[in-house]
């Protein structure tokens, strides 16, 4: 086996990986808080690229400001969302909220392809791109880049969850609502958090995908490869949802590479099957599935 | 008033049509349908045939979803295995379409036996996740096994004959598909009032307590699997027959999507929604097409954002529905029963 394809391998599968990884805790994020399997998740990456080419692309913002608003903007949608759409369906069944987030993707989308057209944007890349050698393999510093910045939004993430009051707040409220509710936790408030976190961390992963694959509509089929992510990582578990996103991208990057037949797209998914089977509540997630 | 109605012998008791209006609405309808294609031209033939091929995948859903409680996610998948096997049969082997059409259907039963395997210990959001799995791998499959499905060739299967007659036209198509559609919701009708139905309704109201009162939950919800994509497979294979060409574009998870929509918009666990739904879903699209057309001349832009009106329509259809009407057209159809039941003299 060669050793500087295999690092190349590891290096990019990693960085795709990492960007999952963003995705999932965003989806983590609503699971813990309200059981709610947010179909929208690729939408919200979607919206976020597409916003960061508004911003830095079309307006002729500064890249660091143009993020900002980035942010901002993606923070918003979330807190909408959950404002008109999810809060009304609280306590509803399963299937209305997988429904209701079916449906949100499909009007996001089309909300987003009504405003900038189908056809993919030529994004300002400000993530420096270009070749460097690492251990002995070329690899990109892009790629490089994107690593270290998702481990350290990823460790932030996990620090919120550990000290901040909203996280403490949000563990509890995952932990047991009704007792949550008694120590004068607002549910309301908490919730409208975890959208707009979850609309963020798919924002910067949307940034980091225009920068690196370009601002398309093809982005969004991230949305489904969150799926094996979680379940692998376990669907409440945050530092779950990251050795997913590891663990998936590189599998995926090791099967493009060394087999040909265009395998790396379903590998994901026999995963996922593989891991409902044998342990549905994946590496890191709580064990109270509902046995039938 | 029907509270004053009682019946005398258990055969008009369990009729499934009792009340003396429910039996004229039953004629309208079925008159209805005979006089249709005598008045419609080709495009509203066309968008019929389209509902009742609908209306039986809608219908194959909604026991899984509706009336078991397993969400699927699965039902392009479904549809695809039934099309390209009915599709195949005809144009590998020569089979005549009336026999690879049930051949077909019967594949698909055993592929939801399948799919349906993990269903013994997942349920709620777990089972969609599975089954989101099962769409993406027989995808995959479609189009990658070229020496079975010619990949993402399209498979051109040859227009069925029925009694020397050639079904090419959507007149002639109608037909067989109005008989289908009406054969699928008498079955289903009649399977709702029947054991295997109850069995189904209480798995989905609280398992542990239909596993208590002696219903074996695990050996029904893979029945519900079977069943329910028994009739998928149905009608994915007379697609494949209507439309002549059977390609993977029309089976991806967006069709599996759509079909949920049907049912929730219709109403779970009703037959009549998955008709309604099922017309919804089809009519939509096409009305906003038509819309569309007729700004051309005054907004010509129309015609640019039409598909992304259709998509966001959708969209907002669907949520409208769950927020506002959880039980979806199904229910609207009662509440405007109930109120004309009565009518004029409401109190």
């Amino acid at each position: 086996m060669n050793f500087d394809v295999f690092l190349q391998l590891t290096v990019s599968g990693l960085s795709n990986g990492m960007v999952y990884a963003l995705v999932a805790v965003g989806f983590v994020v609503i699971f813990k808080a309200s059981d709610v399997i947010n179909f929208a998740q690729g939408e919200f990456l979607l919206f976020g690229a597409y916003l960061a080419f508004a911003f830095i692309g079309q307006f002729g913002f500064p890249w660091s400001v143009g993020v900002l608003a980035t942010l901002l903007g993606a923070a918003m949608i979330g807190l909408i969302v959950e404002r008109l759409v999810l809060r009304p369906l609280i306590g509803e069944p399963v299937i209305s909220m997988i429904m209701v987030t079916i449906g949100l993707s499909s009007l996001l989308r089309a909300v987003v392809n009504g405003i900038w057209g189908a056809r993919p944007k030529a994004f300002p890349n400000f993530i420096p791109s270009g070749e460097v050698e690492f251990l002995g393999a070329v690899v990109g510093i892009d790629r490089l880049l994107v690593i270290a910045i998702a481990a350290i939004l990823l460790t932030i993430l996990t620090l919120f969850f550990r000290h901040t009051r909203d996280g403490i707040a949000m563990r509890a409220i995952a932990d047991d609502q009704q007792a949550a509710l008694s120590m004068g936790i607002s549910i309301k408030r908490v919730l409208a958090v975890a959208w707009a976190m979850a609309a963020i961390t798919a924002a910067v992963a949307g940034i980091i995908l225009a920068n690196t694959v370009g601002v398309s509509h093809d982005i969004i089929f991230i949305g489904l490869r969150v799926f094996p992510v979680v379940i692998l990582g376990g669907l409440d578990s945050v530092p779950g949802a990251i050795v997913g996103g590891g663990v998936i991208g590189l599998l995926e990057s090791y099967t493009a590479g060394y087999t040909t037949s265009g395998l790396e797209l379903i590998v994901p998914y026999i995963v996922l099957i593989l891991v409902l089977m044998i342990r549905p509540y994946g590496l890191f997630g709580k064990e109270i599935i509902e046995r039938v | 008033m029907e509270s004053g109605i009682f019946f005398s012998d258990y055969r008009s008791d369990m009729a499934l049509r009792r009340m003396p209006l429910q039996k004229v609405r039953t004629g309208l309808l079925l008159v209805g349908l005979v006089v249709f294609p005598l008045l419609a031209n080709p495009y509203w033939l066309n968008l019929a045939n389209q509902i009742a091929i609908a209306t039986i995948g809608a219908i194959g859903l909604n026991i899984l979803v509706g009336y078991t409680g397993q969400i699927s996610l699965g039902q392009g998948a479904f549809m695809a295995v039934g099309a390209y096997g009915s599709g195949l049969l005809t144009v590998r082997l020569d089979v005549p379409f009336y026999l690879s059409i049930p051949a077909a259907a019967l594949i698909t039963a055993f592929a939801g036996l399948v799919v349906g395997l993990p269903s013994l210990r997942l349920k709620g959001l777990y089972l969609a996740v599975a089954t989101l799995a099962a769409q993406q791998i027989v995808e995959f499959v479609v189009t990658h096994w070229d020496g079975l499905t010619g990949g993402t060739e399209a498979l051109v299967v040859p227009a069925p004959e029925l009694f020397g007659a050639r079904m090419n036209t959507d007149g002639r198509f109608y037909w067989i598909l109005v008989v289908v559609a009406l054969a699928v919701a008498l079955f289903a009708a009649n399977l709702f009032r029947s054991r295997v139905g109850r069995a189904w309704v209480a798995i989905r109201d609280q398992d542990i307590a239909a596993s208590a009162i002696g219903v074996n939950v695990f050996g029904y919800k893979l029945l519900a699997f079977a069943t329910s994509s028994f009739l998928v497979g149905l009608s994915g294979a007379l697609l494949a027959h209507y439309r002549s060409i059977v390609t993977w574009e029309r089976f991806t998870i967006e069709v599996s999507i759509s079909y949920l929509a049907m049912i929730i918009i219709g109403g779970l666990g009703t037959i009549s929604g998955s008709f309604f739904g099922a017309t919804l879903i089809v009519l939509l699209p096409a009305m906003i097409n038509t819309l569309g057309r007729s700004l051309q001349d005054t907004a010509p832009w129309a015609a640019t954002v039409l598909p992304y009106v259709q998509q966001g329509v959708f969209g907002l259809v669907i949520i409208l529905f769950l927020v506002l009407e959880p039980e979806g057209l199904a229910k609207l159809w009662r509440n405007v029963k109930d109120y004309f039941r009565v009518w004029p003299f409401s109190y």
